[in-house]
């Protein structure tokens, strides 16, 4: 078993600098690296690029870093749920890429395939295809997009082991498994760090090997952005 | 009379067949789930990462780990799956959903859609929305007739950014159902009380009106 455990956030982080592309898991708030933001904003990183779903809230998440301007660009595919974002944006202090979501999905997974691009036809014909190669099979056109280059990948699973194998719970899977090893570095942080050999080989969703380090997560604060329910009759 | 939000919906869920599987856009779409039949058998995608997602969680039962793609905490029904966004999108992509239901700012009658964006006023982003329609074969726009302004939303030509081109065959209004062919917009029926006349004011686009156009049957 080679192992991939680190003892703390700290340690996991070690080598992220300011300039740095970062990859982070998430869907909305579900799933997101919590503890890897937290230490983002206290390493104070500046201008990274974050390539993340979403930006977070203004108090959580991706938001976290927004308010201590420490992002210069965001690769993202729906960014509504943010007013210090809007603000950024509009005033041009934050630069924005906006990815079909599939597209954002895909350009990990190629990263993490050795893949240098593909064709895709989302986005053919708008504006996100403006300046892009596009070509026709089979009576479609598709448009040519490259895979992402990041530094490092921060994902969430629920659980995971010291040879870096991880399992998702729920939809808080998203984008997570994509990222694994679509950067230099791809850290993981598991709600439950569980013994080697705990974990079913059957039932391993991303294998170690596209796992770097893994630590043990503390205080998930696990937000819902929208709460939902009906009642019981 | 023309329709609300939940007669759109009450419209549109009269489109889905057994065996389908669904993708259900965010605003009017998402109620459409509570208006399909219950004698049939569908289940419902939402591009996050679930297929056989169910209705709202007891109060107390919400798992901030399952949510939809309007980041709404929900449940799932026997049989459902959860996925990573690659292998969601491949369901998409792929052709493997039947029927995609989204809303609109505005359609051509080419079939071009626009959705995402207002340049000069806030741009949320598209979501999933390029990919579903630049892939999907069956796609049907819920929408008002018209914007706030009272201005049509069924133009010859999109003003706003585009989110795909040529890819809307049906659109079911306040006001009427369309098909989408030979870039124009074909009458095929009226909301309960509204004219034919009033479907004309309200549409910008080439509408093509053949013979008698019945009243939608909503039970």
């Amino acid at each position: 078993m080679i192992n991939k455990k680190v003892k703390n956030v700290q340690e996991a982080l070690q080598g992220v600098q300011s300039n740095m592309t970062l990859m982070l898991g998430g869907f909305g708030l579900c799933g997101i690296p919590e503890n890897a933001i937290a230490e983002l904003v206290k390493l104070e990183v500046r201008a990274v690029t974050c390539i993340s779903n979403n930006a977070g809230i203004d108090d959580f998440g991706l938001g976290r870093l927004l308010q201590k301007k420490q992002i210069k660009k965001m690769i993202s595919s729906y960014v509504g749920e943010n007013d210090e974002f809007e603000r950024q944006m509009l005033s041009g202090e934050l630069e924005v890429e906006l990815t079909p979501q599939g597209t954002l999905a895909e350009k990990c997974r190629a990263a993490q395939a050795g893949f240098p691009a593909f064709y895709t036809p989302a986005g053919y014909g708008t504006e996100v295809a403006e300046g892009k190669e596009t070509r026709e099979f089979d009576g479609k056109m598709y448009v040519l997009e490259p895979a992402f280059k990041a530094d490092f990948a921060f994902v969430k699973a629920w659980k995971g082991d010291a040879a870096g194998n991880l399992v998702f719970k729920g939809t808080s899977r998203n984008f997570n498994p994509n990222m694994c090893g679509a950067a230099t570095i791809t850290v993981a942080e598991v709600e439950e760090l569980v013994p080697v050999g705990t974990l079913d080989p059957d039932h391993v969703h991303i294998p170690g090997i596209f796992v770097q380090r893994i630590f043990q997560g503390k205080n998930y604060e696990k937000r819902i952005e929208q709460r939902t329910v009906r009642k019981k009759q | 009379m023309a329709l609300d939000k939940n007669g759109i919906a009450q419209r549109i869920a009269q489109e889905v067949q057994d065996g389908f599987y669904v993708n259900l856009g965010i605003g009017i779409p998402t109620l459409v789930a509570n208006y399909v039949r219950t004698d049939i058998e569908v289940e419902f995608q939402s591009e996050n990462g679930v297929l056989g997602m169910g209705p709202f969680p007891f109060e107390g039962e919400e798992d901030a780990d399952i949510i939809n793609a309007g980041k709404q905490t929900i449940t799932t029904l026997p049989g459902a799956s959860f996925f990573d966004s690659s292998l969601s999108f491949a369901m998409i992509r792929g052709k493997h959903v039947d029927l995609t239901i989204l809303g609109a700012m505005e359609v051509a009658e080419n079939g071009d859609i626009a959705n995402w964006k207002i340049p000069g006023k806030m741009v949320k982003g598209m979501g999933g929305a390029m990919d579903l329609v630049a892939s999907a074969e069956n796609i049907i726009v819920a929408m008002m007739h018209t914007n706030k302004r009272g201005e049509s939303k069924l133009l010859k030509q999109c003003s706003l950014p585009l989110t795909g081109v040529g890819c809307v065959t049906k659109v079911v209004t306040s006001l009427a159902v369309l098909e989408v062919k030979n870039n124009q917009f074909h009458l095929l029926e009226r909301a309960p009380g509204v004219s034919v006349e009033e479907i004309q004011k309200g549409t910008a686009g080439t509408l093509i009106v053949n013979g008698e156009i019945p009243e939608m049957i909503l039970s």
